[in-house]
């Protein structure tokens, strides 16, 4: 079942034209990858589905579930990004975006912010509601930061941390939303081969534990190859190619987007 | 019931220090109420509405990041709203003696903590109307907008004749003299300002201040919060310019050009734009140093004629001192920093190594 | 017959409008142009137009130095006066929090005022008197101040001058280059510091021209007499689309006419005068918060 779809996605920047006519199919369960070479409008796709851009024409749908287990399909085009949040949809960023001089768990609660269901009058005095409020706040985080090898650091500054703790305090920090669909931007930015192993482990068990649809951004090929179900190759702005793994692997098309080089030529 | 009583056994346990502290304060308010001649109390008085006036201003510009420049304008609205309602009806006619004040208003006269309250909503209402187009633009146009605002409402109220008393100011506003109004608000402020903070609430406020856009991708919503915050600052700034009014027993256009504004954003520059207590401390730096600075302003302080000294002087100096501090010392006294008991254990700790290196490092050179 | 005025009455009410309107457009273009390349409101500029007022009054009334000697030295010392204030407050801060460049510019605004009120004092002090300017001249049966004509012709050739430079030579380039995109300017090996200055000078030397027919046309100088209406320039730059040099003027113009003929259909409104510059920001705000020939910024995420 689709959990987000885009239906002919254009995003054009004055005479730029950064996503050309996309159209991605996510199932509810997958682990989509969106990959392509740098500049292809991979990033921009994502500020699109996230509200942050609204795109030129097009739409963008996504499909939650809601407790009674009814599935409505809502057009979120252009809607903006903490809306499109509260639906289920987060997301991390290519150059990391926390909040620098917070803590680590301040960090993650920013993102429980939105469930909040008190007033600030409430939160001011103190009532019971408030109280439990921030107590089960704080439980989900410290949770969330233990799964994510952050509860030593809780009380550090965000800005203080090596740059690989940083990318999980980013995962966190999404999770801490509740997303059903989380979107991931280059996760393995910078990392060596050793951290991207445990990262590829840890979206694979993330995906698992908390019931997720990933949909990703990636450079990392070994990464890509080994856990997506799905991969959309960009370039230009353009779709070259979606399919599996192996079948997006052995197209001509994304090795010369890659490569620019035909294979058969070399050989 | 009981584990009501345990709970709150518990927190003081935990925070007997600050508990002795408040108690100290309390107590020390009072000695001075007693005790201080009108001048000191005054000053004290004025002390307490500058922490009020930039707490509230530290609320929106540094957790929440949203430059406002509209302190003046938020004063004026609590301090005629106090004005208007609390000077006692016989005297209406003699003040209001170039057009006789508005009817609907003419007659009503409120209990001061009415009045008080009143110019603090009424200050709300001003800032959801200014807010309202202000805060959904990213940019720099709050601080020009709020700016001309607490122009705009000078204006207005220089022009109001049967309302204001325009240029003439309204006069006879009963006092309040004793600490206890100004601190014990203040108080209240405070310990508002620290629970909002710690709260979910003001985590959001310092998310926008970070990151807008990572803040806004994590769902929180960024017009409501501002307005928020927003709203709240404006509503303690009115309340103490209600206080303000009270202080001084006249209100008038004057007293309101945005040059007070520029007062509070030196305060809470100096004092850490993210910190209540820097805040606090940087009220009490700057209005007794302004105070304690009039001498500039005065040829014949010394008893000799030093024409250097005039009056600008002292606000020369201060403007002065404010660009030290944004050039060389963003952060302020406390940057982001609260003055919390651990904070000055372990500065103590840190003042004490340092020290006890210095002697080590002596008594090993003279081996 | 215009409600409520006679033809000839509102003919001359729309040349004191364009006159207005004129001085309004010169002191915006220093706004909007510091705004397009620093991303910056310069606080400072309504009083770097305050002391260009005084450094005319002391050239002509104190050191009684000829009028078109002082009106050199007066635009020289304010060029200096602009340039200096970027290199002390602003470069410093180039790679601060937005937030410190803000109140450093509102530091040296209030350092300014406070300096101005401490050597001149609060009192308004005397414009020396231009006779040629003032003495009013008949057409028909309108009476003119030829200062009020001279000023839009002087605006109209700065202007064109300014926009000459800005499009047809090279150092314009090089501004709306780095108006556009700063980082890249600099790697194209364009002098940043000295495009940035430039631009300071030449908004600097535009203020101290408007100063000076400023105070010929309301021959009052005081410290705090370019806080309103830098406020109220800083507004017209914003309406024409800041960062946007004809903006600007158009900005300044729909200010100078708005207040004028406000005044002059509603004269019970007088006092309310400098409160329209505001509800006209709020209404282009709420509708067209990117001014009127304003583009929108995007931000890169």
């Amino acid at each position: 079942m689709s959990l987000l779809r885009t239906e002919n996605v254009i995003m054009q920047f004055g005479g730029v034209v950064a996503v050309n006519d996309l159209n991605i199919d996510i199932k509810k369960g997958e682990l989509a990858a969106l990959i392509g070479p740098n500049g292809a409008g991979k990033t921009t796709a994502f500020n699109v589905i996230t509200g942050v851009y609204a795109p030129t024409s097009g739409k963008v749908l996504f499909t939650p579930t809601d407790n009674a287990g009814i599935a409505t399909e809502i057009d979120i085009t252009g809607k903006k990004p903490d809306k499109i949040t509260g639906m289920g949809v987060a997301r991390t960023f290519q150059n990391i975006r926390l909040f620098k001089e917070l803590s680590v768990i301040e960090n993650v609660l920013v993102a429980t912010h939105l469930n909040a269901n008190y007033s600030f009058l409430s939160a001011i005095l103190r009532t019971p509601k408030a109280q439990k409020g921030e107590r089960q706040a704080k439980a989900e985080c410290e949770f969330l930061l233990e799964r994510l090898g952050l509860i030593d650091l809780q009380n550090e500054k965000a800005s203080s941390l090596p740059y690989g703790q940083q990318r999980h305090l980013e995962i966190a920090r999404a999770l801490a939303t509740k997303p059903n669909l989380l979107l991931l931007d280059e996760p393995a930015a910078g990392m060596n081969p050793q951290e991207t192993d445990e990262l590829t482990d840890l979206i694979f068990k993330l995906k698992t534990d908390f019931d997720l649809t990933i949909f990703m951004i990636e450079h990392h090929m070994d990464l890509v190859m080994e856990i997506s179900d799905h991969i959309y190759v960009l370039d230009f702005g353009c779709t070259i190619a979606k399919g599996t793994p192996e079948a997006v692997q052995n197209d001509p098309k994304v090795i010369e987007a890659y490569l620019g080089v035909d294979a058969d030529v070399e050989n | 019931m009981k584990e009501t009583q345990n709970n709150i056994g518990a927190y003081l346990k935990l925070h007997w220090k600050t508990a002795v502290f408040l108690v100290v304060l309390l107590i020390g308010i009072g000695l001075a109420d007693n005790f201080v001649d009108s001048y000191v109390r005054r000053l004290l008085n004025l002390c307490a509405i500058y922490v009020i006036v930039s707490l509230a201003m530290n609320l929106v510009n540094g957790f929440t990041g949203q430059f406002s420049l509209g302190q003046a304008g938020f004063m004026a609205i609590g301090a005629y709203t106090v004005a208007v309602f609390t000077v006692p009806i016989e005297s209406r006619a003699a003040i209001f003696y170039l057009e006789p004040m508005a009817p609907f208003l003419a007659n009503i006269q409120l209990p001061f903590i009415v009045a008080l309250i009143l110019g603090g909503l009424a200050s709300v209402v001003a800032a959801f109307f200014i807010g309202s187009p202000c805060l959904r633009l990213r940019g720099d146009y709050l601080a020009i907008a709020t700016l001309g605002f607490s122009e705009i409402i000078r204006i207005v109220f220089t022009n109001t004749q049967s309302i204001t008393n325009g240029a003439l100011g309204i006069k006879s506003i009963p006092t309040i003299s004793s600490l206890w109004w100004t601190y014990g608000t203040a108080l209240l402020i405070i310990i508002a300002t620290v629970l909002l903070i710690n709260s979910t609430y003001g985590r959001a406020f310092k998310s926008i201040r970070e990151d807008e856009i990572a803040a806004e991708a994590m769902g929180v919503g960024l017009f409501k919060t501002k307005m928020t915050s927003f709203l709240i600052g404006a509503f303690f700034t009115g309340i103490g310019g209600g206080l303000f009014a009270a202080l001084l027993g006249t209100v008038d256009p004057k007293q309101f050009y945005f040059t007070l504004t520029y007062n509070f954003l030196l305060i809470i520059v100096l004092g850490g734009m993210g910190s209540i207590s820097g805040t606090i401390i940087a009220s009490f730096v700057v209005t007794l140093g302004q105070e304690a600075l009039r001498f500039l302003d005065e040829p014949m302080a010394f008893g000799l004629d030093l024409p250097i000294f005039r009056p600008g002087l002292r606000m020369v100096v201060f403007s002065f001192l404010l660009m030290v501090i944004v050039l060389f010392y963003r952060k302020g006294l406390m940057g982001t920093n609260e003055l919390t008991w651990d904070f000055m254990a372990q500065k103590y700790q840190s003042i004490k190594k340092k020290l006890g290196g210095k002697k080590t490092s002596n008594e090993g050179g003279g081996n | 017959m215009v409600v409520g005025m006679t033809m000839e009455t509102f003919l001359q009410q729309l040349i004191n409008g364009l006159s207005v309107g004129s001085l309004y457009a010169l002191i915006a273009i220093g706004y909007t142009m510091v705004y397009g390349i620093l991303r910056l409101i310069n606080f400072a500029h309504g009083d770097i137009f305050m002391m260009a007022a005084y450094f005319t009054y002391f050239g002509i009334a104190v050191f009684v130095i000829p009028w078109y000697i002082t009106f050199i030295i007066t635009i020289g010392l304010t060029m200096l006066l602009g340039v200096t204030i970027e290199r002390v407050a602003y470069r410093p801060l180039r790679d601060a929090p937005k937030t410190s460049l803000l109140i450093s510019a509102i530091g040296v605004s209030f350092l300014l005022e406070n300096v101005a009120t401490y050597l001149f004092s609060g009192k308004p002090q005397a414009f020396p008197e231009f006779p040629l300017m003032t003495t009013p001249f008949f057409i028909g049966g309108l009476s003119f101040q030829p200062v009020s004509i001279v000023i839009p012709i002087v605006a109209f050739v700065l202007m064109s001058a300014l926009l000459y430079i800005i499009n047809k030579t090279k150092i314009g380039m090089a501004m709306r280059a780095v108006a556009v995109d700063y980082d890249t300017a600099k790697l194209m090996g364009i002098k940043i510091n000295g495009v940035i200055s430039s631009t300071f000078a030449i908004g600097s030397a535009l203020a101290a021209v408007g100063a000076i027919l400023w105070c010929m046309k309301y021959p009052s100088v005081l410290p705090l007499m370019g806080v309103v209406p830098g406020l109220k320039c800083f507004i017209a730059a914003v309406i024409g689309g800041i960062g946007n040099v004809k903006g600007a003027v158009l900005g300044g113009l729909i200010l100078g006419f708005s207040e004028v003929l406000m005044v002059a259909f509603f004269p019970a409104l007088t006092g309310y005068r400098d409160a329209i510059a505001f509800v006209i920001l709020i209404i282009i705000l709420l509708f067209l918060p990117n001014g009127l020939l304003g583009k929108k910024y995007m931000e890169k995420v």
